[in-house]
């Protein structure tokens, strides 16, 4: 349906900004994610910042991976 | 010399008059020099004694200079690779251009140029040119046909047939590059990766390959339609499974970023100095050696396994552990948003 | 792999350490039959990348869902693109998706054969250039896709009306997400127990668009992100609803998504649009679920500037597309799967895009 990646805000001129994802850069609209900031994170889809990603939230989801795998594997550590 | 004041190529230079001449002159005879081509007969005449391995290829590519080479470049290597992973060693090269009416005079220079440097890394040379000059609109630029020749050494017996339950299967470098990098250069598209196309001769590495290993089963460039293609035709020529390991195929970064954002399969994309090869189990450590001490197979590495099969296929290993089929692709690869 | 060759937010959800865990946990925790539709196409094209169809328990059955613009756009709409393009003095602009689709007659690529001149570009602002780099030109943009991808037409609208950009037009075929799901949902013959619900388009609408199907028609929905883990993780949701009792709007990509949505993207792409009844391949004609472009952005909508007859429209015959968008039927239940019907030559759109659900089945699982 939609194709969006996470990529970081390097530069802002007004409502353009350049985004880099893994070394490949492109210039990115800000007009749909007025507020972004430089630094951001925030998800592309077809040459605009469409959402900005919480990190915070990232890792949160990333603890909840572990917890299940500690759930499903009483006996190891965690 | 120039022939034309505004350094265009003319329809008249393609008329096989005088102006023929002039470019033939100034710029091929000078640019590809070798004691050959300077006869200038109708036909190189050559000795020659053993087993032949003959290949032709035809090249267009847009835009014709790209970071990493040019269509010369890629007319060079991508013949000269065709003759390698038949494992011969490349002779001589015969070369084609059609041009189209306005092309300008210093690049076909600069693209005989790098033909020039591209064959002296294959040691190899161009014994036989042909040029034909096309009205405006009838050709992109130019396109080049490149025909080679080279010497299969004794024992040696490369076939895409040759692969057997149990051989190993091995890529020399990074895939993808190329494509990418190509990919990026046009318009519309507006991704920079700092990529460079890996377009190289390939004969020193399989030089090397062979010297290790010489009963080497199947090697292919995987060019146009990529890995997936490639593996495909190894395994239905061979009438075996082939299996890789995802998480084994070596990428660059930018390649697997640039993938994402455009939303490209990465093992479709196009390989100009890569190769695949697979040999039996107990050669893959000698070859992996060789490969990884010669500068285009640095990043070699050990990607799956050919299996017994029914019906011929190729299966992934997927990041998850899972499996899936990796078909023949189909048709150009672009860029999508959903 | 190095971390310097890590893609942030992308790699860390997809590693195999962290699926295992997640996968033994669904199997573990999933015992009851499942049906579960993944409404959108970017999740079918992940699903059959990573090989998950394969990897979740037998109980559990992924559907495709309507969420493919190229899949669900009816053949009238793609015969009018085409119409536009072959128009003299027209460059057509399209996302490289639609390229290959076929229409009744020939599809964009054919057009281009036949002298159209057709452009493929990563995005609106693209085209937007093309038509200032052709003022003689007039220059369409096929606007497809839904709530994610509303937004970027847009702005492109606004900011071709803003300065002046005359030569811009757009054919919106639009469409929105959560009328077709109310239509699924309340389908006699729908067969779906739960929706993974599309992680992209909600960070536009926000979750709250689904509570009505939830409570309505007691269907768990999860928005849920593309990787991996995400999936098997919205799926893991999704059974716990399921064995729970409860039919709740939950998010598991709260990375990207938050209560509301993109409030700059709804409010542009409700000045520029306004909401029209769509007709869906496979699903008819559902009210209120399209954009047309608004009385304000008149002179920038291709069809009332160039209108295109389409008379002759209809649908491929013995496609079952829209039954398989709608959970009824998989690619392998249809007569012309792998045989009249491949990818290099589709008969049904469901084939073209490659996140369709018939070339995903075809590419990864054939």
């Amino acid at each position: 349906m939609c194709l969006a990646v996470p990529a970081r805000i390097v530069e802002i001129d007004k409502q353009m900004a350049t985004v880099e994802i893994g070394g490949s850069r492109r210039e990115a609209s800000l007009v749909l994610l007025p507020d972004a900031s430089m630094g951001d994170y925030v998800l592309l889809h077809a040459g605009f910042a469409i959402s900005r990603i919480d990190e915070a939230e990232a890792l949160e989801t990333l603890r909840l991976f572990r917890a299940m795998l500690g759930e499903g594997n009483v006996a190891e550590d965690d | 010399m120039r022939a034309d004041r505004s350094g265009q190529i003319l329809l008249a230079h393609g008329s096989g008059g005088r102006l023929t001449q002039q470019l033939v002159d100034s710029v091929f005879a000078r640019g590809l020099s070798n004691p050959i081509l300077v006869r200038m007969e109708d036909a190189a005449t050559l000795d020659f004694q053993g087993r032949l391995a003959c290949t032709i290829d035809s090249h267009v590519v847009s835009p014709l200079f790209f970071p990493g080479g040019d269509i010369g470049r890629l007319a060079v290597t991508g013949t000269v690779n065709d003759l390698a992973v038949a494992g011969a060693e490349p002779m001589h090269l015969t070369a084609g251009f059609i041009i189209e009416e306005g092309f300008a005079f210093h690049d076909l220079e600069r693209i005989v140029e790098s033909m020039s440097e591209a064959g002296a890394e294959a040691g190899t040379d161009i014994i036989a040119g042909d040029t034909k000059v096309v009205e405006k609109g009838a050709a992109d630029g130019v396109f080049v046909t490149t025909c080679g020749i080279g010497r299969v050494p004794d024992g040696v017996d490369i076939s895409a047939a040759g692969a057997r339950p149990g051989d190993a299967v091995i890529v020399s470098g990074t895939i993808g590059d190329h494509g990418i990098t190509v990919l990026s250069q046009r318009e519309g598209i507006g991704v920079a990766t700092g990529l460079v196309s890996d377009c190289a001769p390939l004969w020193p590495l399989v030089r090397d390959m062979l010297a290790a290993a010489p009963g080497i089963r199947v090697m292919r460039d995987p060019t146009r339609g990529g890995l997936a293609a490639t593996l495909n035709e190894i395994a239905q020529a061979s009438g075996v499974a082939i299996e890789i390991d995802e998480a084994a195929i070596p990428y660059r970064t930018e390649v697997r970023s640039a993938c994402e954002l455009l939303g490209l399969d990465p093992l479709i994309l196009a390989n100009e100095g890569k190769l695949v090869a697979v040999m039996a189990q107990e050669d893959t450590e000698a070859v992996l050696a060789a490969m990884r001490s010669n500068p285009h197979g640095r990043d070699a590495a050990l990607i799956g396994r050919v299996e017994a099969a029914a019906a011929p296929r190729v299966h992934a290993r997927t990041l998850i552990g899972s499996r899936r089929v990796i078909s023949m692709p189909t048709g150009e690869q672009l860029p999508r948003i959903c | 792999m190095t971390d310097a060759g890590r893609l942030a937010f992308l790699d860390e959800f997809r590693s195999g350490p962290q699926t295992r865990g997640l996968l033994e946990e669904l199997v573990a925790g999933n015992s009851v039959p499942l049906k579960v539709m993944e409404v959108c196409g970017t999740h079918t094209m992940a699903i059959s990348r990573h090989g998950i169809r394969q990897a979740v328990p037998e109980e559990l059955t992924l559907i495709s869902g309507p969420g493919c613009p190229v899949c669900v756009t009816a053949n009238a709409d793609i015969d009018a693109f085409i119409e536009l393009a072959l128009l003299p003095d027209v460059i057509a602009t399209t996302f490289g998706d639609m390229l290959r689709v076929p229409g009744t007659r020939m599809g964009l690529a054919e057009a281009r054969g036949q002298g159209a001149r057709v452009q493929v570009v990563y995005s609106t602002l693209d085209a937007l250039k093309i038509a200032r780099e052709n003022p003689d030109r007039s220059v369409v943009f096929f606007g497809v896709g839904f709530e994610t991808t509303a937004p970027t037409v847009a702005a492109a609208l606004l900011e071709a009306r803003q300065t002046g950009v005359d030569n811009f037009f757009v054919q919106s075929v639009h469409k929105v997400v959560p009328p077709a799901l109310e239509a699924l949902s309340s389908a006699p013959e729908l067969a779906v127990d739960a929706y993974l619900c599309p992680g992209h388009v909600t960070a536009i609408i926000g979750p709250e668009a689904y509570a009505p199907v939830a409570s309505r028609y007691g269907i768990p929905c999860v928005v849920t992100g593309f990787e991996p883990a995400d999936i098997l993780q919205g799926l893991i949701m999704l059974s716990r609803q399921k064995a729970e009792g409860r039919s709740q709007v939950e998010v598991q990509y709260t990375r990207g998504v938050r209560a509301g949505g993109n409030p700059a993207a709804l409010a542009l792409m409700e000045h520029v649009f306004e909401p029209c009844d769509a007709a869906w391949r496979g699903l008819g004609t559902i009210p209120g679920s399209g954009l047309a472009i608004s009385e304000e952005f008149a002179a920038h909508d291709a069809l009332r500037r160039f209108p295109v007859d389409v008379s002759y429209s209809r649908e491929p015959r013995g496609c079952i597309c829209g039954a398989i968008l709608t959970g009824q039927k998989t690619p392998r239940d249809c007569g012309l799967f792998g045989g009249a019907c491949v990818p290099e030559h589709p008969v049904g759109p469901c084939m073209v895009s490659s996140e369709g659900t018939c070339a995903a089945y075809y590419q990864y699982e054939s």
